[in-house]
């Protein structure tokens, strides 16, 4: 029944003939002794026709739903629902079909003709009152009807012919009973179709509707049904998306946050912090994307190494090796996208002679922003496995001199294999701890690339460890680690340098906390130092300004981010900065005081005007003021004053903590007051030791230098800058090494 | 980091001198107008490690810790405990471009190269005229890339009488000791 999709596809269908409408009717009336007979026929072939209507109906669905959207589609549909009840009070106390009821077939016909905007759905609820006429042949048409209009009606009349002479086989005896069943069918259908009609209704136009989402919990401790997990996921996101409308008076933005986040845990296995801490980087909708766009392995891309070829030759020599590939995209030169290949990419003649390495899409970024020229020197910090460092190599063309290095022995190893296979020659390896090496060992660099190590909540797609291993304390560990890190490479930078002075800080991360908080931090810290555009063009998405409270600098819109759900490469996030002038000694020496009030200020503003004051008072390390207790060098001190410095120092570490000062110090005390005076002389510090044990115990060589530390302030200012840049670095490396003892000290 | 001594240079080069003839003298040419060589070229010696770099970044090196130092420029080889050197797989494109004795592999013989086969007869699209028996030779496939490089096994007038099976050149070192080698290669 019904024609093919070669039909389908062959163009609007024919204009009604009107002699063969006339015809038909001429027939009808003129014998009326078939039509009891006929109308038992289709019992039989009902059994055909309703499965195809069922298929067909459901195919419509789609289809009907879109039509419902447009304004006369819906009209249509009204109307149809309007005949089609008529029929169904007609066709009970007269089975037969009367003159108007076949008005009414011509006017639907036209319909059918005329307005093929819904002329799928129009076909199965025609399918029904082509039923209700009992008349085959108007339910051959009808089917007809909703696979196209375009049937040849000739066909229709011997297909009609064939039918009638099988219905003759139907006894008077049967006819009765066979209507009966037949009417409970059709009324069963019709109800059927209402109800469909009415859920095609709510999937499109869902005003009004207010669809719940908290009461379908699964039973705890049973798997969860994922098909389910997922539609509450996007469902929960759709009323997120408009909580006004969508969502129920009792329920908060909190709830459906609360309820998602425990959703996206169970479906995707993040740990809830993780999850939380994603998802607030996005709005809903995009929070999903990302969510997913993690499920889905990122195009392997390929980077030529133009020292030992082009990118021409070397996609010639992989297209004769079956390898499909195109360019990667219009921002890289040297870039390949592979889509599929039929030998082991990492293991080809090419590979191996060093035209060109395997290197995600991401990691060009920072190269390319940092745009080493030839004859530079130029320092990569964190450099294994090397698909960077050689970039850089091929960018300067072999000329100048890379300093690469890498913190970890066993991953220098790819490195250095990585090196000598691509050829490059002005190259050296080093294996320091990158916080203390530089600018000590070797300093002055044109420019410094530090693709600092992270989390890696931008390559979970990679290494989807990352969803559960990561908690809050690497969170507050590894950007403690990447300040240190940029901060040394902001010192190893020669700002005199006449083509350079820029440092790339990159991480493979999309949380704020190591990205744009770190560089705000070092702006606070170096002075010297300002961003520049990347030189990606609008190759992603700007950094963000303000996250969560935080402010960050306004030029923050100049770094660059990139999302796997956006751009289709690695999280990735790039800064460039320019380095203006010489660190300032006393800026370098005095680092730890002159932040503190930079601290407190971005957690509680009110109390900016207390810190001023607060910077200027001398700092005592903590044998300092005990001595003072019993009478030291120092001059009497204000009790009370002190009190309540250490009581709002306290605050505000609780307030850091994500805590509620009032709720925690209204609780009975334990032993508060030592820690609360170790807070009001450096909380932040006091913070960085918790996190870092192995700096602190490296500090801790020297801890018999026990100098006041207003004494020492005086020193350095009496120095005064200094010009030559090492130097000064070199004193600062020292100044902050006895600091750090004395803290450790304490 | 230092130059090598008298011994150690005479080893190196003789080693060198092998398979680069008497354009050896290219690789230690004074950076000289007009020229391909801007640069003063040195070999220095980490270790047993020599390493072939430009004098500039050798300078810089020095102000590296020893132990930290994992390599500088080029690695070429090492020396022996016994005092001979030993040429490794990276020094290839050190010698490639000045090659004397030179073989060229059809494409269905590169895999079984890769793999640290010797060079088969059969294998050989083209082959230095006058090569000598047991001097190095560098392996090429036929777009001149470089493969590796061993010691011919044959000169060239004995070659020609060879059945297709016999080994012309044993194999030393090929590009697919960076797969096979990785962990072992460069390690100090």
């Amino acid at each position: 029944m019904g024609v093919g999709r070669r039909m389908i596809k062959q163009g609007p269908p024919p204009p009604l003939d009107e002699s063969k409408i006339t015809m038909l009717k001429k027939r009808k009336a003129g014998e009326p002794e078939i039509a009891p007979k006929a109308k038992a026929a289709p019992a039989k072939k009902r059994r055909r026709s309703d499965a195809d209507e069922q298929t067909t109906s459901k195919k419509a669905a789609p289809k009907k739903s879109k039509a419902n959207g447009a304004p006369n589609g819906s009209a249509k549909a009204d109307k149809k629902k309007v005949v089609e009840k008529k029929v169904a009070e007609k066709k009970k106390p007269v089975p037969m079909s009367d003159s108007e009821d076949e008005d009414e077939e011509m006017e639907e016909m036209e319909d059918d003709e005329f307005g093929d905007l819904d002329g799928v759905s129009d076909g199965s609820l025609d399918s029904d009152e082509g039923v209700g006429r009992l008349s085959d042949l108007e339910d051959d048409d009808s089917v007809i009807d909703s696979d196209g209009d375009d049937h040849p009606r000739e066909t229709m009349f011997s297909d009609d012919e064939d039918l009638s002479d099988a219905e003759e086989q139907l006894t008077a005896a049967n006819i009765e009973g066979l209507s009966r069943k037949l009417d409970a069918e059709q009324q069963a259908e019709a109800e059927e179709a209402e109800q469909e009609l009415q859920e095609a209704a709510m999937q499109t136009n869902i005003a009004g509707d207010r669809p719940d989402v908290f009461g379908q919990d699964g039973q705890p401790g049973l798997a969860p049904d994922l098909q389910l997990l997922r539609q509450r996921i996007t469902d929960t996101i759709r009323i997120l998306g408009d909580l006004k409308t969508l969502g129920q008076a009792d329920k908060s933005r909190a709830d459906y946050v609360d309820l998602v986040l425990n959703d996206i845990c169970t479906y995707y296995g993040y740990t809830r912090y993780l999850a939380e801490k994603l998802w607030n980087l996005f709005t809903p909708m995009e929070a999903f994307a990302f969510f997913e766009a993690n499920e889905t392995p990122r195009p392997v891309v390929i980077r030529t190494n133009t020292l030992r070829t082009n990118r021409r030759s070397l996609a010639q020599a992989l297209i004769n090796r079956g390898v499909v590939l195109e360019p990667v995209g219009k921002w890289s030169k040297v870039g390949l996208q592979v889509f599929e290949s039929a030998v082991p990419l990492g293991a080809t003649p090419e590979y191996l002679a060093g035209h060109y390495i395997l290197q995600a899409a991401s990691s060009f970024l920072p190269v390319m922003a940092l745009a080493p020229q030839p004859n530079e020197r130029v320092l990569d910090m964190a450099a294994a496995p090397g698909g960077k460092t050689t970039y850089m190599s091929a960018l300067m063309r072999n000329t100048g001199t890379v300093i690469a290095n890498d913190a970890s022995k066993p991953r220098a190893k790819g490195l250095i294999g990585n090196i000598h296979r691509l050829g490059c020659k002005n190259t050296i390896v080093t294996n320091m701890d990158a916080r203390t090496a530089f600018p000590k060992a070797i300093g002055g660099f044109d420019r410094v690339l530090l693709d600092a190590p992270c989390t890696g909540t931008g390559v979970i797609s990679k290494d989807a460890g990352v969803k559960t291993s990561k908690d809050e304390r690497d969170f507050l560990a590894i950007p403690h680690m990447q300040r240190q890190l940029l901060l040394a490479a902001i010192d190893s930078v020669d700002h005199s340098s006449k083509t350079g002075g820029y440092i790339v800080y990159s991480t493979c991360s999309v949380t704020v906390e190591e990205n744009e908080a770190v560089v705000q931090y070092v702006l606070r810290k170096r002075p010297n130092i300002k961003i520049v555009d990347t030189g990606l063009g609008d190759f992603g998405s700007p950094g963000f300004t303000s996250y969560m409270g935080k402010k960050f600098d306004a030029k923050m819109t100049m770094t660059r981010r990139y999302f796997p759900h956006r751009e289709n490469v690695d999280g990735f996030y790039v800064c460039k900065l320019k380095k203006t002038g010489p660190t300032p000694v006393t800026q370098s020496s005095t680092t730890e005081t002159s932040t503190k009030p930079g601290r407190a200020r971005s957690s509680s503003k009110t109390e900016s005007t207390d810190d001023e004051s607060y910077d200027k008072t001398p700092i005592l390390d903590e044998d300092g003021s005990a001595q003072d207790h019993e009478g030291g060098s120092f001059g009497p001190f204000a009790e009370d004053e002190d009190q309540e410095r250490i009581n709002r120092a306290e605050r505000n570490r609780l307030r850091r903590k994500g805590l509620n000062p009032k709720g925690v110090l209204n609780k009975p005390k334990k032993n508060k007051d030592a820690s609360a005076l170790k807070d009001t002389e450096n909380p932040k510090e006091e913070k960085s030791e918790a996190k870092k044990p192995e700096v602190k115990k490296s500090e801790a060589k020297k801890p018999e230098e026990k100098k006041p530390e207003a004494a020492k302030k005086s020193s350095n200012e009496g120095k005064g800058e200094k010009k030559t840049v090492t130097k000064g670095e070199e004193k600062k490396e020292k100044k902050s090494a006895k600091k750090s003892a004395k803290k450790s000290a304490k | 980091m230092r130059a090598l001594d008298e011994t150690e240079t005479r080893t190196m080069f003789t080693k060198l001198a092998s398979y680069t003839g008497a354009s050896l003298s290219n690789l230690i040419a004074p950076p000289a107008e007009g020229t391909a060589v801007t640069e003063r070229m040195v070999f220095r010696l980490v270790k047993d490690r020599v390493f072939y770099l430009p004098e500039r970044i050798a300078n810089f090196a020095t102000s590296i810790p020893r132990d930290s130092l994992l390599t500088a420029g080029t690695m070429i080889g090492k020396f022996t405990k016994t005092g001979k050197f030993r040429l490794n797989m990276s020094s290839l494109s050190i010698i490639a471009p000045h090659a004397r004795v030179k073989c060229w592999v059809k494409s269905n013989g590169e895999m079984p190269i890769l793999y640290g086969s010797n060079v088969l007869k059969a294998h050989v699209a083209r082959w230095s005229e006058d090569a000598p028996e047991h001097s190095g030779c560098v392996i090429f496939n036929q777009n001149d890339t470089p493969l590796g490089f061993g010691v011919t096994a044959r000169s060239t007038a004995e070659m020609r009488k060879l059945e297709p099976t016999a080994v012309v050149v044993f194999a030393q070192a090929d590009v697919g000791m960076y797969l096979r080698d990785e962990d072992t290669m460069f390690t100090t």
